[in-house]
């Protein structure tokens, strides 16, 4: 066997650098990032090599170790040179999304062809983006309501899901908030295609939200999942889009606070709760979602290993929900194993791509009668329902 | 001189490409040639060279210039060379102008064009300027030939001892209750392995017997004030609740003292009493009492101490004493502080027993700490692993960006001390492996020959978390071995953390007091990196150590040396020059309102009962301008500095 010789291209180097992957001459290639990457626990990735192989121009962009990284952020807290690992990881895959490198995996490419041609991943009507509200009389949102609430496309379209857009719904009525939704010109906040890397799709989608809202007079937007949070609130201001983003986990804790509204019926189990990455890591927001729950009368919040700053990513990020991951590999088997090990009867979850990542896993590995996967939004709901 | 027949000569210098390559000189030469009072221009390759400094001279000479402007660098870098190539000349120092068109132009832009145009800009601010500009006179002062040095660890024992040597007196502060430092926590050191106490003891030694040096320990440093030469320095001894000139040092009374605490001697790993010497070997052999400490201070009653104090030295109505010392020059030599890894929680330091620091380590391994050198688990088992993870907040920019310099060579001489001592395997996780000094690459060799593993990776975690037999009881070490590119999980008994050098946590107080800067990482900052790197921009005070930058024992002792020197310098000089360009008091106009006086950070302005007016004195001004710009009446004025000048300048930049 001989060994391949190659040559570091400049060319490819600079590429990446101009699609955002500057901080990649940071790295010093220490390792910390392998050495805590939790797909390491599961399968191979050396997320380290790749950086390194970037630095040198010789990024293989039809290899599919590319698509690996959940850009959960792990890494970025511990890395001695602050380099933002998924930003490079995005800079690798706009070569392939945006500039035509390589092999796009065939999963994200249907669900990019959905974004592109109905505004959301999962390929449903633009028509029906509303449908889940239907019978909940919810008000149209005008320029002199207070809040616009922006329903996630899962929570729009997928059955498990529009549970927690119609729990927000009826919490926020029950506390007389004034808010309003809109139609079907909405599309998907884009949070995970620009992490999967198709910047332009994703700047497209930005700019319809973008111009929907202002056209609407919004100032104030209420989210129940904390990517539409992240991209609203931290990146939507680079296309002109300033709104106050909030994410109902700071709202229902105030609501809580102000006693407008009141968990009063118990829920006598235990439960643990999952830090979201987009919500933990990327909002900082590990306070809020446990004084919620432990505001519901009899509930009892015990704590998985790797928490808050530490938690372990469901798998869902940066595109990963639509592509298949192997079972066995996936983060949130770990996880509902880590829920169930400290005896744990309900998973609480603040996020829609965790509840799709845990209720599949929970499903496939045949554990649904000992773990409830329930969003916080649906548990607040039913204590103050009494 | 009256500015009329001003006739200023103008020096462009290149500064090889420094400022020619970005800065189009020919041109800005031709733009000085046509302002006024201007009577000659050049422009020369390196103008601080002997050739370029000549052509000044020449100038001077034969055509009669009685002004200068040279645009070139900062003034700090070259102001004086070129002042005393015009006394050279025969021209005062004070006719002399620099415009920086290295630092302010070429080297913060890349646009020629516009880089151009500022430096015209600055150089006809210059001209514009020394028109104005007066002749001065410097002044010399008598020095006072007494050193300070504070801090008493191997720096400040160097220090003193080649000052003590050199015939003059010294008076060394150290804050603990003995001088030695960190370098008297050490066991061996590296490369050679020679034991820190045998080679240190000997100087502590000296330094306490010295009849040229004035030890002060358990003493700080409260004020300082006055100038180069002519310091007046406050020291607050700590009651020690001991009688120095009693005791014997016997130690009976730390034998028979009750209380027990963390031995900050070792690193908290032993314990101590509540009256202490911190080792055996401290010098002087004088214990103190921590009043803080005490059951007789806290609750009126125990005086087991005194009981059994033979001579009687226990004293406990002892009060602090604020000494008051005249020194010409201080050196500070305050030493650093070690890393908390705490905020890692990844490595598990205070949550798992035996992840320790390395400095609990030192104490670990020396046979005159706790376990008497005995390598121990906290379960008081020997390990059949180790694993020492280097960086640990060095070369990370959420703590310190730097490289703490050491850790590389100590981390080897622990895996020499381990297998020395026990049979436990070692693992080292590095970055790189820095191992820059004499003899050092060469230890490197004859440690990897001892068989100890190095993994290419900085530790990602430390866990208890097992995942196997293998792994039960162990901690478990999480690290890529980027060579091979997999990650290793490695089981062992204990992980040691190499510690950032860190700044002292008072540095910031202390380099107020001694009024010099820090850089940003926050140690003492040095005149200049290369060429005077135990200066400080404060005159008189020179740097030594680690309060400077981490760096090891050999280094230490070399710069501990050079401070000594420039100090030894200054002292055997007998004078030194000060600042011409001092404030000066109309004392006709002067309203007599006193607020200078208390501005004034040099306390060089006094008040004149008898006319009601405040004066400066030369001697202490350093022509900072706080008065100068305090002053209601506007009638304080700073020589070199005077508002005619400083418009001229502006009017000159804007022309």
């Amino acid at each position: 066997m001989t060994t391949e010789t190659v040559t570091p291209s400049q060319e490819v180097a600079e590429i990446l650098l101009q699609q955002g992957g500057e901080m990649l001459r940071e790295c010093y290639q220490c390792g910390t990032c392998t050495a805590i990457c939790p797909w390491n626990q599961v399968t191979t990735f050396t997320i380290r090599k790749l950086i390194h192989k970037a630095q040198m121009g010789l990024v293989d962009f039809e290899d599919q170790e590319i698509w690996r990284c959940v850009g959960c952020r792990l890494c970025v807290d511990r890395c001695p040179r602050g380099v933002d690992v998924p930003k490079v990881i995005r800079a690798i895959r706009r070569v392939v999304m945006d500039v035509g490198a390589g092999v796009v995996p065939h999963a994200l490419r249907i669900a990019d062809k959905n974004l592109a041609g109905v505004g959301n991943p999962l390929g449903e009507p633009r028509e029906k983006r509303n449908d889940w509200a239907k019978s909940l009389d919810v008000k149209t949102f005008t320029k002199d309501t207070e809040f616009l609430y922006f329903a996630c496309c899962y929570q729009c379209y997928d059955s498990r899901c529009r549970a927690i857009s119609r729990a927000a719904v009826n919490i926020l009525k029950k506390a007389k908030v004034d808010f309003g939704i809109l139609g079907a010109e909405q599309v998907c906040c884009g949070e995970s295609l620009r992490k999967a890397g198709h910047e332009s799709l994703y700047q497209s989608l930005a700019r319809t939200n973008i111009e929907v809202f202002q056209q609407a007079g919004v100032k104030k937007i209420l989210v129940t999942s904390p990517h539409c949070l992240h991209t609203f609130r931290d990146e939507y201001g680079e296309f002109g889009g300033n709104f106050e983003v909030i994410h109902t986990a700071q709202y229902i804790s105030t609501l809580i606070e102000e006693g407008r509204i009141k968990p009063t019926k118990r829920l006598g189990k235990r439960v643990t709760y999952h830090d979201s990455c987009c919500l933990g890591r990327y909002a900082g927001m590990y306070d809020e979602p446990r004084q919620i729950l432990q505001s519901i009368p009899g509930l009892e919040l015990v704590e998985m290993r790797n928490t808050c700053q530490y938690a372990l990513c469901c798998g869902g990020c940066a595109g990963r929900l639509w592509q298949e991951t192997l079972k066995g590999e996936r983060f949130a088997e770990t996880r509902i194993e880590q829920a169930l090990e400290i005896g744990a009867s309900v998973l609480a979850v603040y996020c829609p791509y965790c509840m799709v990542n845990f209720e599949d896993s929970l499903l496939s590995s045949g554990k649904s009668e000992s773990l409830r996967i329930a969003d916080i939004t649906e548990l607040v709901e039913e204590a103050i329902s009494a | 001189m009256t500015k009329n027949k001003a006739k200023v000569g103008v020096y462009i210098c290149h500064c090889g490409s420094n400022i020619a390559g970005v800065v189009d000189v020919k041109d800005v030469a031709a733009y000085a040639q046509g302002l006024p009072s201007v009577a000659a221009v050049k422009d020369y390759v390196y103008m601080c060279s002997d050739p370029g400094q000549n052509i000044i001279k020449e100038d001077i000479k034969h055509l009669g210039l009685n002004r200068v402007v040279v645009a070139c660098c900062s003034p700090s870098l070259h102001e004086l060379t070129f002042r005393r190539a015009c006394q050279e000349a025969g021209l005062n120092p004070y006719l002399f102008q620099q415009a920086n068109i290295r630092e302010q132009c070429s080297w913060v832009t890349e646009d020629a064009a516009l880089a151009t145009v500022k430096a015209k800009a600055l150089v006809s601010g210059a001209v514009s300027r020394v028109v104005h500009q007066e002749p001065l006179e410097k002044r010399e002062v008598e020095i006072n030939p007494n050193t300070l040095v504070i801090g008493g660890g191997i720096a400040g024992i160097q220090a003193a001892l080649e000052i003590a040597d050199g015939g003059y007196k010294v008076y060394l502060v150290e804050k603990t209750p003995s001088v030695g430092g960190h370098m008297a926590q050490l066991d061996k050191t590296f490369p050679t392995l020679d034991c820190s106490s045998c080679i240190l003891t000997p100087k502590m030694t000296q330094a306490g017997s010295h009849p040229n040096i004035e030890l002060m320990v358990y003493s700080e440093v409260e004020e300082i004030s006055g100038y180069v030469g002519n310091f007046k320095v406050k020291v607050r001894k700590k009651a020690k609740y001991v009688d120095e000139e009693k005791c014997t040092g016997c130690g009976i009374c730390q034998t028979k003292c009750p209380i027990r605490v963390d031995s900050e001697f070792d690193a908290g790993i032993g314990k101590r009493k509540a009256i202490y010497t911190p080792f055996a070997q401290a010098v002087p052999n004088v214990p103190v009492i921590v009043a803080e400490e005490c059951t007789y201070f806290i609750k009126g009653k125990c005086r087991a101490c005194e009981k059994f104090c033979e001579p009687g030295a226990i004293d406990f109505e002892q009060k602090d004493e604020i000494v008051e010392i005249d020194v010409g020059a201080i050196i500070a030599s305050t030493g650093y502080g070690v890393f908390d890894p705490t905020p890692m929680a990844h490595y598990g330091y205070g949550r798992l027993d035996n992840v320790i620091t390395s400095l609990e380590f030192e104490r670990l391994v020396s046979s005159a700490g706790p376990t008497g050198g005995k390598i121990q688990l906290k379960d008081g088992s020997t390990p059949t692993s180790i694993a020492i993870a280097h960086c640990i907040g060095s070369r990370d920019e959420k703590y310190h960006e730097y490289c703490s310099r050491v850790c590389c060579m100590y981390a080897l001489k622990y895996s020499h001390l381990i297998k020395e001592k026990t049979e436990a395997d070692v693992y080292q996780m590095y970055i790189d492996m820095r191992c820059f000094g004499k003899g050092y690459e060469e230890f490197y060799k004859r440690l990897s020959e001892e068989g100890v593993k190095f993994i290419r990776g900085k530790v990602g975690e430390v866990t208890d978390r097992a995942i196997s037999d293998e792994e039960k009881g162990k901690l478990i070490v999480l690290a890529e071995d980027s060579l091979l590119g997999n990650v290793m999980r490695v089981p062992v008994d204990m992980v040691i953390l190499c510690v950032a050098l860190e700044p002292q946590a008072d540095a910031e107080n202390t380099a107020r007091k001694l009024g010099i800067s820090r850089s940003a990482d926050g140690f003492y900052l040095e005149r200049h990196p290369k060429l005077d790197p135990v200066a400080t921009t404060t005159d008189g005070v020179f740097v030594a150590g680690c309060c400077q930058g981490p760096k090891d024992i050999p280094d230490t002792v070399a710069q501990a040396s050079a401070a000594a020197a420039r100090a030894l310098a200054m002292i055997s000089k007998g004078k030194v020059e000060v600042e011409a360009a001092t404030a000066h008091i109309d004392e006709e106009r002067c309203s007599g309102c006193r607020i200078c006086n208390d501005l004034c950070p040099f306390s060089s302005i006094t008040f004149d009962e008898e006319k009601k007016v405040s004066r400066v004195n030369d001697a202490l001004c350093k022509g900072c301008g706080v008065c100068v710009a305090a002053c209601p009446s506007g009638i304080i004025s700073g020589r070199h500095f005077t508002a005619e000048q400083i418009i001229a300048e502006i009017e000159g930049v804007l022309a």
